[in-house]
């Protein structure tokens, strides 16, 4: 009985800290590990998300997203819809009001002067700005008084929540940064180091790829907020060491994407120091299906482009008998453990646009050894490899040097064989794989292989760009120096017309409908995408530390001006 | 001696042009690219920019001639006008590292501290400790310290840091909790309490680093002490009367010298160049943190110098440890 009450007294002690200890910087220092460090504070002048997100904690957007992906405010009153009248009915104006008396960590006040300022300095055709992307379809910004900003699209956007929105789109100063336009923007060491913010915290130091040293911002817009005086970001090391500094040493209060396989996630659990936070994004490791034929008796140039069609995987059957004969499960208890699960979906999220697709989920070595009888694939020599017409079924595996990459290439080998494909694994180093060299044969848009493994996702919640990479336009040649983002040489009208449509449609629910239809078109119907694992985000937090909510949409620090020590 | 100095230098230019061509080609041919560094969700046209704004597209000689031209005279007319409060530089382009925006040499002067201070403690600790250890073992031979010794150097010698750093902090900072198992470089020693803590972070890596270089040296000493035992002006001095202290200290172990002071030297550029292996493990982030990481993220400009200057400090030391052959040994003349 003793026990319980003393458990219960603890745990009303936990549900009221944050409101007992709200006093700005009551709860002294907290340090936190990023094992990749920083290199700058500038969101606009790297697109690393150890960058990006540590950068969050000082500069921020007008809004950001939460940890389901909506849209919340920041520096303004409240989210423009078209319900609002915040959002033209035409879709091609949304107007954010900042809230009034906003000040920077410096004490000057945040004007939409800043914001029209930060657009400026991202489009600046002389500079390499990094999240230009953020601010594409943009024709012209006002800012009609110090509160308004105004931004005009050149088309209708059915998602106006890019610019100034999340972690990726944040406000500079304008007073700061006037001398850092275009090819300016990396003298500005200073400036880049040292941003001035309206985020809870502001930089006291800053050192290169090693540690940042933050205190709170005095002229932070809740006064009761953060709760923490000061603040470390440390970097170095690995994920392990990471993982093993907040679960087992507690050194550390925070870290960040301590990926470690299943095996070290339950021994360091097993410290009981901290616990490990989870949650699912949009990160999905796929094989990916080159319908395109990649033979090296082709000539260079013509290899791997809609010259030549791959020889059998433009046959639906040999595809979708690849995908049965592999046990997603079991990739997931072998590389990701916590951190991943089973899927079959291109876009496994939001769940707007997220298809209830589970077809692939269950392994059938049956079904797909009948699929390739069926296809005219048969072991005619009794050699245990099928062929036909006198070729035999042979595919070329390659994906990029990763611990867990090669596990899945040695497993999902041994299942295909097992169906009677010959398999032939190749490793290339990430830096050349995903370098987009146009002269290296080994990138994954040149694809010299039959099918090739690797992740990607898509920025913020919104997948209409990320399922426009699948356009036949967007197919990677000689003549586009290889750099198109659909790598499967995917090409279908109707894709390309329901894309379309996307662009042009407002309605949410209508818009989660096209996407889970566009993302089914590339999985179960066609299977040139061939999605294994969703791959959440692996963190570790020290039981000390309070507020701490994993969010996959923004910064994972998006809300530490909320975090606070439990006594 | 001043010739043969002034010699040794004239000839060092044209080697250090030479290595700096060949580090500039062998990074620059390298498989990999700076844009591997930028995430699969920038689209194509953002990722092109990117790269031009960082100077990548630019030819190889033109780069390489910038590169040179920003080493050997912007960059020194930087560091004139930081110490003299002059403006020579006016703003001119000093080298930029691909990957932070920011100066190169900002970078390696925010680094130098912690590097000069664990990994020149290190070596400092490992030469008090392998001098005796080797001079004694080769006057004891065979004896159970020049078998522990031996044994001991073995251990340190073949077995990698990136395992017995990881021993060590499994041991001492996961187990025990003795010591922390990542470096504070924000410390600043201003009493008594904060040097102790720095003391402290410095112990696990300083003995990890110092039993690997301690076990080289000590080797090095004991063998070339023994050859020198042998020797008939051992017996000499011995037949004239003189202690086995003076025998052994004096005469022995100043012969003794030349090779050891070869590898000390030959190490010393190691001490600035960081320890790679070991600033990872225990999360320094010093040089060699920084020049691994620059590796990975192929960020050019940053490799390229850190190199260059280690190729500067080897060449350099490589001319001393030929100096001081002459301090030791009279018999030895440049002229």
């Amino acid at each position: 009985m003793k026990m319980r009450t003393a458990l219960l007294g603890a745990a009303a002690l936990v549900a009221f800290a944050p409101a007992a200890f709200a006093e700005r910087g009551a709860d002294g220092h907290v340090n936190v590990l990023y094992w990749q460090a920083p290199s700058t504070l500038n969101a606009y002048l790297s697109s690393g998300t150890k960058d990006v997100e540590v950068g969050s904690l000082v500069l921020e957007g007008l809004a950001g997203f939460n940890e389901k992906g909506e849209v919340i405010p920041r520096l303004v009153e409240s989210i423009p819809t078209v319900e609002n009248g915040g959002v033209s009915a035409d879709l091609k104006q949304i107007t954010w009001k900042l809230k009034p008396g906003l000040l920077w960590s410096d004490g000057t006040a945040v004007t939409s002067k800043d914001a029209k300022f930060t657009y400026e300095y991202c489009t600046h055709p002389d500079g390499g700005c990094a999240q230009a992307a953020r601010y594409e379809g943009i024709a012209s910004i006002e800012t009609p008084d110090d509160l308004t900003v105004v931004i005009n699209f050149t088309d209708p956007k059915p998602n106006p929540y890019t610019a100034f929105v999340g972690a990726t789109s944040p406000i500079l100063q304008a007073a700061q940064f006037a001398n850092c336009l275009g090819a300016a923007a990396s003298t500005c060491t200073e400036q880049n180091f040292k941003p001035i913010g309206t985020g809870p915290f502001k930089v006291v130091d800053f050192k290169v790829n090693d540690v940042v040293q933050l205190e709170a911002n005095p002229n932070y817009r809740d006064p009761a907020k953060p709760a923490f005086a000061t603040m470390t970001v440390k970097g170095g090391g690995d994920a392990q060491a990471a993982a093993r500094a907040v679960m087992e040493t507690g050194e550390f209060d925070y870290a960040w994407n301590t990926q470690i396989n299943p095996e070290q996630q339950e021994q360091m659990a097993a410290g009981g120091k901290g616990v490990f936070l989870n949650g699912y994004g949009t990160l999905v490791e796929r094989v990916e299906m080159n319908l395109t034929d990649p033979s090296p008796d082709l000539a260079e140039g013509e290899r791997s482009t809609t010259k030549h069609p791959h020889p059998f995987l433009t046959d639906i059957r040999v595809r979708k008998a690849l995908s049965m004969a592999i046990d997603r499960q079991t990739l997931v208890d072998i590389g990701y453990g916590k951190a991943g699960r089973a899927t079959c979906n291109l876009v496994p999220a939001p769940e707007l646009y997220a298809s209830a697709n589970t077809d692939c989920i269950a392994q059938d070595i049956e079904g797909a050894k009948a699929l390739l009888d069926e296809a005219g694939w048969k072991d005619t020599d009794g050699d245990g490899i099928r062929d036909k017409d006198g070729k035999k079924l042979h595919i070329l595996y390659q994906t990029s040097v990763n611990p867990v990459r090669q596990d899945f290439q040695a497993v999902i080998k041994s299942w295909w064989e097992s169906i009677g494909v010959e398999v032939e694994l190749k490793q290339v180093d990430a830096s050349v794989f995903f370098g987009g060299d146009a002269g290296s044969p080994d990138t994954f848009q040149k694809f010299y292989a039959d099918v090739e493994m690797y992740a990607n996702n898509f920025d913020g919640t919104d997948p209409e760009p990320y399922l426009a990479q699948y356009l036949c336009d967007k197919i990677p040649g000689p003549d586009n120096q290889w750099q198109g983002e659909n790598i499967n040489r995917f090409c279908d009208p109707a894709y390309d017309a329901l894309v379309k449509e996307l662009s042009v449609t407002a309605d949410m629910a209508k818009r989660g409908e096209i996407a889970k239809k566009l993302n089914e078109m590339l999985t179960k119907d066609s299977y040139v995408v061939v999605p294994l694992v969703d791959r959440g985000r692996l963190s570790a937090a020290s039981n000390t530390l309070g507020g701490a909510v994993l969010n996959t949409w923004d910064s994972e620090l998006w809300n530490a001006s909320d975090w606070y020590r439990i006594k | 001696m001043l010739t043969y100095v002034l010699r040794r230098l004239f000839i060092a230019i044209p080697t250090l042009l030479l290595i700096s061509v060949v580090i500039f080609f062998l990074v620059d041919l390298a498989p990999g690219s700076p844009a591997s560094e930028i995430p699969l969700t920038v689209p194509p046209e953002v990722r092109a920019k990117i790269l031009e704004s960082l100077g990548v597209n630019a030819p190889f000689h033109v780069r390489y001639l910038l590169w040179l031209k920003q080493f050997f005279w912007v960059e020194p007319m930087y560091a004139i006008d930081y110490l003299f409060g002059t403006d020579y530089a006016q703003g001119a382009q000093r080298i930029i590292s691909y990957s932070s925006r920011s100066p190169v040499f900002n970078i390696i002067i925010e680094r130098l501290p912690q590097t000069l201070t664990v990994i020149g403690t290190a070596y400092a600790v490992a030469i008090l400790i392998a001098l005796p250890i080797g001079i004694y073992s080769a006057y004891r031979q065979y004896s159970w310290v020049d078998q522990l010794g031996t044994f001991v150097s073995m251990v340190g010698y073949s077995v990698p840091t990136f395992f017995t750093g990881v021993v060590l902090i499994v041991i001492f900072a996961v187990k025990l909790q003795w010591f922390p198992s990542i470096y504070d470089t924000t410390l600043r020693i201003t009493d008594w309490g904060s040097l102790w803590k720095q003391i402290h972070q410095m112990i696990l890596p300083v003995a990890v680093l110092g039993l690997y270089n301690a076990a080289e040296i000590s080797r090095y000493t004991r063998s070339s002490m023994l050859e020198n035992l042998s020797q008939d002006y051992v017996r000499t001095a011995r037949a004239k009367g003189m202690s086995e202290r003076v025998v052994v200290l004096k005469h022995v172990a100043r012969n003794s010298m030349i090779p050891v002071v070869t590898i000390i030297a030959l190490g010393l550029p190691g001490v600035f160049g960081g320890a790679i292996v070991t600033e990872q493990v225990f999360k320094i982030n010093g040089i060699g943190a920084a020049l691994i990481g620059a590796i990975h993220a192929n960020d050019l400009p940053m490799v390229q110098t850190i190199t260059f200057i280690t190729a500067i400090l080897i060449v350099t030391f490589n001319l001393i440890a030929d100096i001081l052959y002459g301090v030791l040994d009279p018999r030895i003349r440049y002229d």
